[in-house]
């Protein structure tokens, strides 16, 4: 018999979770299917209802309204412990009376696992996150990497129907978080399980997740793959909180020009849309000087600084307006000079149109089912 | 270094103490006394007090009462006195700070009060002079010591390890014993040996409740104090201040190799 089990699905619909009668909701009508087998990750700053939208999953945390579907059956009513769902805590919550066998042992009983299969479960289980040297140590005694592998393991011991990370990394140091998101991501592989990961890391989301719901406000602002996501942000918000990006902000004409009063640019036209908007070119999409290419929308900018980051150049730069900027270059072009005027361009399939200010409340609570809509 | 500068502090600590022991501990040597009177220092050394609380059956059922009503009291209190600090640790009904005080008031109201409040509704029940009515009346009085040791150690309690049990599928009862409990124990049993300390030494309130047949081994002694003055009450004061002190120290030395244990292998 071996751990590995298949997905399930998870469907929100319409959750929202209101901690005060007067408060603004911590979640508000969140829509979202999450595929079985899927990584999907809940990236957002603090307070923006991802680790909230996740205790309403585990159950931790009840309803305002709305529902939670696993395998299409509502489980909103259900309380946690008859979820069978695996969860694993920032700060590993093991049980500190219990040495790390023990701990992964605990579901078992409540799970029918017959007692002569127990210990080989939890070995194996410990064998998963490497960890079987420690079978016998206290919480106390271990580091707090060992520590989130120990509750990895007791959370995957049990076959639950999807494992729920709620920023499991967010305690540990560089190094622990890089050598543990790759054991998560092998474990995925591994086991095949519906993986559901908090987070507020964004290089983290981007590395592990099939995809991404980025969270503002309570609101699933947009939902895509990693790549979707960062090619084509739907938003002012999203583009500057996943990735670096340069922003020209502007009216649009009729005609899809961008005039930004320093600068006019192609973009697309927008029949109904706000005619304040914001070009999104992500750094690597920058070409300078001589490399600019016929058809690029052009800007002149100044340098700033230079730096070398690993393989490429980076070059800091401020635009007319005072706005500041960034291009990657590849390894192997020539710096320009600080304090050097140069030509920017780029080519317009590579930027992104979002609105350009953020939205008042009303337009906004139109604009969000459009981007759970994507799903 | 640092405990030299600060010596002053230890001085008047140590002054504290003696004054709160001193007069606790004279009562030790007395109980050993050969002579027939309640003095001190004491003439001489002898058993015979102890020999004649022992022998005297007055003497002897008092402290076995009092043992026995303790031991009720103590069990009983800290179950009750758990489940509420649990409970309104765990609601966020609105009275929760009135139910709270309720707990507290028999620690915040004079206790002559609660006793004739008690012996007077007693009186009415028929429960004076029963062993359930000296458990009742010392119940109400322990409460409030369980309810402060266990809500400390609530604050203390990492809710997410609840979660975590719950997640695993535990109920919300399994989950209270093999995780909340274990992880409050240290106040359960502080305020387990609150309970039992408060029954034991309790005088006010089993004055009224106390009957020819039944009476505890403080009522007894105030017996002793106001009708015959004799040594037999120093030795009952020795064995009153040897029963609460083992009641104290043995929680403290049973928790003592675990902590050690954890910290050395650290």
């Amino acid at each position: 018999m071996s751990i590995t089990q298949t997905g399930h699905g998870i469907r929100l619909a319409g959750l929202s979770k209101r901690f005060g009668r007067d408060d603004e909701p911590a979640v508000d009508d969140v829509s979202l299917d999450i595929a079985p087998g899927e990584f999907m990750t809940f990236l957002g700053p603090s307070g923006s209802g991802k680790s909230t939208t996740l205790n309403l999953i585990a159950g931790f945390t009840e309803a305002t309204s709305g529902r939670v579907e696993i395998d299409g059956a509502d489980v909103t009513p259900l309380p946690p412990h008859r979820r069978r769902l695996g969860v694993v805590f920032q700060f590993y919550a093991l049980f500190p009376h219990m040495t790390a066998a023990r701990n992964v042992a605990f579901g078992l009983r409540y799970h029918n696992v017959p007692k002569r299969e127990v210990g080989d479960r939890v070995a194996r289980a410990l064998r998963l996150v490497r960890m079987e040297r420690y079978a016998d140590r206290l919480p106390s005694q271990l580091s707090g990497g060992q520590q989130q592998r120990v509750a990895l393991a007791r959370a995957i011991v049990c076959e639950p129907r999807a494992i729920l990370l709620d920023e499991p990394l967010g305690a540990l140091d560089k190094r622990l978080r890089e050598e543990l998101q790759v054991e998560i991501a092998r474990m995925h592989r591994d086991l095949g399980t519906t993986f559901v990961f908090v987070t507020h890391d964004q290089d983290e989301a981007l590395r592990l997740s099939s995809r991404i719901a980025v969270f503002n406000a309570g609101k699933v602002e947009q939902l895509g793959t990693p790549d979707q996501l960062y090619d084509h942000p739907r938003t002012l918000f999203i583009a500057e909180f996943l990735g670096e990006s340069n922003c020209f902000h502007g009216r649009l004409d009729a005609a899809g020009r961008l005039d930004t009063g320093w600068a006019k640019l192609r973009a697309s036209v927008e029949p109904i849309g706000p005619r304040d908007v914001a070009l999104i070119v992500r750094p690597e999409a920058l070409r300078l000087g001589d490399l600019v290419r016929d058809g690029d929308n052009v800007v002149e900018a100044d340098v700033v600084s230079t730096s070398f980051a690993g393989r490429d150049l980076r070059v800091e730069l401020r635009y007319a307006d005072g706005r500041p900027g960034l291009a990657l270059l590849a390894h192997g072009e020539t710096a320009p000079q600080p304090g050097a005027r140069v030509r920017i361009g780029w080519d317009p399939q590579r930027q992104a149109q979002v609105p350009a200010e953020p939205q008042p409340p009303a337009a906004a609570a139109d604009a969000a089912p459009a981007a759970a809509a994507v799903v | 270094m640092v405990l030299r500068r600060i010596s002053p502090l230890r001085i008047v600590v140590a002054l504290v103490a003696l004054v709160l022991l001193v007069p606790t501990l004279m009562v030790i040597p007395m109980s050993f006394t050969s002579g027939s009177t309640f003095e001190f220092p004491p003439k001489g050394f002898s058993l015979r007090w102890y020999d004649n609380f022992f022998s005297d059956p007055a003497w002897r059922d008092a402290l076995l009462n009092s043992l026995w009503i303790g031991l009720l009291v103590t069990v009983v209190a800290t179950v009750l006195g758990a489940a509420s600090a649990y409970g309104l640790s765990r609601t966020r009904a609105r009275g929760r700070a009135v139910v709270r005080g309720l707990h507290m008031a028999p620690q915040i109201v004079p206790n002559i009060v609660v006793a004739v409040a008690i012996y007077a509704i007693f009186l009415r029940w028929g429960l004076t002079g029963t062993t359930l009515g000296f458990v009742l009346a010392h119940v109400c009085l322990a409460l409030p010591f369980v309810l402060v040791a266990v809500t400390t150690s609530l604050v203390g309690l990492d809710r997410r390890l609840e979660h975590a049990a719950a997640s695993l599928g535990a109920n919300p009862w399994q989950t209270f014993f093999r995780v909340t409990l274990p992880a409050i124990r240290p106040g359960v049993l502080s305020g387990a040996v609150f309970a039992f300390a408060t029954s034991f030494d309790e005088v006010v309130v089993s004055l009224f409740l106390r009957s020819p047949e039944l009476q505890t081994l403080p009522v007894k002694m105030f017996d002793a104090v106001t009708v015959e003055i004799d040594p037999t009450i120093a030795a009952a004061s020795s064995l009153i201040v040897v029963v609460t002190t083992i009641a104290v120290v043995i929680p403290v030395l049973l928790r003592r190799p675990e902590k050690s244990n954890s910290e050395s292998t650290r």
